[in-house]
């Protein structure tokens, strides 16, 4: 494998929740709680879980668009999050985030090509009027847009078309590693293939490695090299996405799998589900021990007095939080 | 590029100019109105010592209570015998700086707290807030005439109680707008390129806070206008031989049985100034919107 380009280390953002006349702090919402992961140059690691589980503070939070409330981000090494106003500013260079949402993220007062010159004018990369135009028409050309589009306003474009625009902006400063925080879930189907295709192309062609957050797993397991699955803040299980889908080893990853529907009707007629009862757990209020217990067909009396770490089964590449893992 | 299928502009392409007030009001009928209107106005009160008949405080006892369209007074006369036309002319001069001093001390001020409220939050927010809470806990009026009584009778003065008591609309607008804006991905996406807070509030901020901030602009022109006129009319503002339109409503207002257009004249100069920079408020709104330009 090679060498590692982020490694996250025991990573906690808690949103504090006030209450009462004079703003008590009442509680934390541990929208990450805890989180080890390492992401090695190049590849994609796979990030999905239910929505409200902190994929996206995760992703957000290793590039300090949210600030971390414990733990450790090192990227090539260093950790980002003891760097100053000036030094993050220069790693800000080397990382960017693609959004969910196409229609919310692009300023619609700006030109296309204002857009993708900010990140030029921000970092100065362009010294002169012709330069930065030419670089906005190459990253225009990178995504597959025409370059004469820059005069354009977002409200004009397409979401997919939009969705480019982000990515462009994204590699406005060419980055390493680049956060796709839901990149596609807001797209039509025909369009997701697009981007989706789109993104791999330019991970080949520029050496990036992607944070690929999603919660469509039949997604994640086409584009990821390896997939972390979190559940309320922790990270359960993570593997090569391969051997992930083929054998997961922790109860929840087997439970969101059983609900991937098989495009074959017979054989979707004998699928086995696993239907989970009760609700998620709370993020205010986590369960001792292991926090899917709650909800856990396998859950012993021991998931309740301890918290099993994310190494309990430990099979090289692939880790899994569960003292009880499915065969 | 190889397999990423390229996306060809479906029209020619369009070269999109700086918005420029006049190639707006070529496009929008409700703009082109509503700034021929206000440039109107403008002219009238920067002309009226040219265009105005007579001189609007010299009196001609003779001649006084002239209902409109008597020969020599296209509007009549008042009490004293002065021309209503020339006094209704010359109220504009009294009329449009107050508006605009009061707006710019609202706009100023209260886009101030309110962008610096919003965007810091915290404390910060918290202790301004609780300002303008203080100053919106009067009515808008009451609190004008108190400030004005404090300061003194003086046009100056009604100036600044009107564009003080604008404050709070403003600042509460600005900073609502910002709240919402700073939540916007692409507001986060400026962050995460390492934009400085200066570069957000000036480039992606303020460009988007200009419509609504422009219709409190027109609506608080109109008030302006209005509360002036209401000091005036209490004696606050403009004083006496002053031709200024509130007070001449509180003149008229004795006559109103036998002479009622002494005081429906001048209303109706306040009704038209009002509507003017509403309608020219409301139509740069539609216009300026990317999103409804065609």
């Amino acid at each position: 494998m090679a060498e590692p380009l982020i490694e996250v280390r025991g990573l906690k953002t808690w949103f504090p929740v006030r209450s009462g006349v004079v703003s008590r702090i009442t509680g934390h919402v541990r929208a990450v709680d805890g989180v080890d992961l390492t992401i090695s140059q190049g590849e994609t690691l796979g990030l999905v879980g239910e929505s409200g589980c902190g994929k996206s503070t995760l992703g957000r939070s290793i590039l300090r668009l949210v600030e971390p409330t414990a733990g450790e981000v090192y990227f090539r090494g260093k950790n980002i999050l003891r760097l100053r106003r000036g030094g993050m500013r220069r790693i800000r260079r080397e990382m960017a985030i693609i959004f969910q949402d196409p229609f919310a993220s692009l300023d619609p007062r700006q030109t296309v090509g204002d857009i993708l010159g900010e990140a030029l004018d921000i970092h100065r990369l362009t010294s002169t009027r012709r330069g930065r135009a030419q670089r906005i028409a190459e990253l225009l050309g990178l995504v597959g847009l025409s370059s004469d589009l820059a005069g354009r306003y977002p409200h004009e474009f397409s979401g997919g078309q939009r969705q480019r625009i982000g990515i462009a902006r994204a590699l406005a400063v060419e980055p390493l590693f680049i956060v796709c925080d839901e990149p596609i879930s807001a797209l039509d189907v025909s369009i997701q293939a697009q981007i989706i295709n789109l993104l791999e192309h330019l991970q080949e062609q520029l050496h990036l490695t992607y944070l690929f957050i999603a919660h469509d797993l039949s997604v994640v397991k086409h584009i990821s090299d390896r997939v972390a699955v979190m559940y309320v803040g922790k990270v359960v299980e993570v593997s090569p996405a391969g051997d992930l889908y083929r054998r997961p080893r922790h109860p929840y990853t087997g439970s969101l799998l059983s609900a991937i529907p098989i495009p074959d009707p017979r054989l979707e007629r004998s699928r086995e589900r696993i239907i989970l009862k009760g609700d998620v757990a709370s993020a205010l209020d986590p369960p001792s021990g292991c926090r899917f217990r709650t909800r856990c067909f396998k859950a012993q009396p021991r998931c309740a007095e301890s918290e099993p770490p994310l190494d309990t089964v430990n099979q090289g590449d692939h880790q899994a939080a569960c003292y009880y893992p499915l065969a | 590029m190889s397999n990423a299928p390229a996306i060809v502009a479906a029209e020619g392409p369009i070269r999109r100019r700086p918005v420029a007030l006049l190639e707006l009001a070529r496009k929008n009928r409700g703009v082109l109105v509503g700034l021929a209107l206000v440039a109107v106005l403008f002219l009238v009160a920067l002309l009226a010592p040219v265009i105005s008949p007579h001189d609007p405080i010299a009196t001609e006892p003779d001649n006084a209570y002239l209902p409109p369209l008597s020969p020599g007074h296209a509007l009549g006369t008042d009490e004293l015998g002065r021309d209503q036309i020339s006094r209704i002319l010359w109220g504009a001069r009294i009329s449009l700086p107050v508006a605009f001093v009061a707006v710019a001390v609202g706009l100023v001020a209260g886009g101030l707290i309110g962008l610096v409220s919003g965007y810091a939050g915290g404390l910060t927010d918290l202790l301004l807030m609780r300002v303008i809470d203080a100053l919106l806990a009067f009515p808008a009026l009451i609190l004008a005439i108190a400030l004005v009584a404090a300061l003194g009778p003086s046009l100056r003065n009604a100036m600044i109680a009107i564009g003080i008591v604008a404050i709070p609309a403003y600042a509460r607008l600005v900073r609502a707008v910002v709240l919402q804006l700073k939540q916007m991905e692409f507001v986060v996406a400026t962050r995460s390129l390492g934009a400085t807070p200066v570069r957000i509030v000036l480039r992606h901020l303020i460009p988007n806070l200009m419509n609504p901030v422009l219709v409190q602009v027109s609506l608080s022109a109109g008030f302006a206008i209005l509360a002036e006129a209401v000091l005036s009319f209490l004696g606050l503002g403009a004083q006496p031989p002053t031709p200024d339109w509130g007070q001449m409503i509180t003149t008229g207002r004795t006559f109103l049985p036998n002479d009622p257009w002494l005081a429906i004249i001048p209303g109706v100069a306040i009704s038209i100034t009002v509507y003017s920079f509403n309608l020219l408020g409301d139509s740069l709104r539609d216009a300026l919107d990317p999103r409804l330009r065609r």
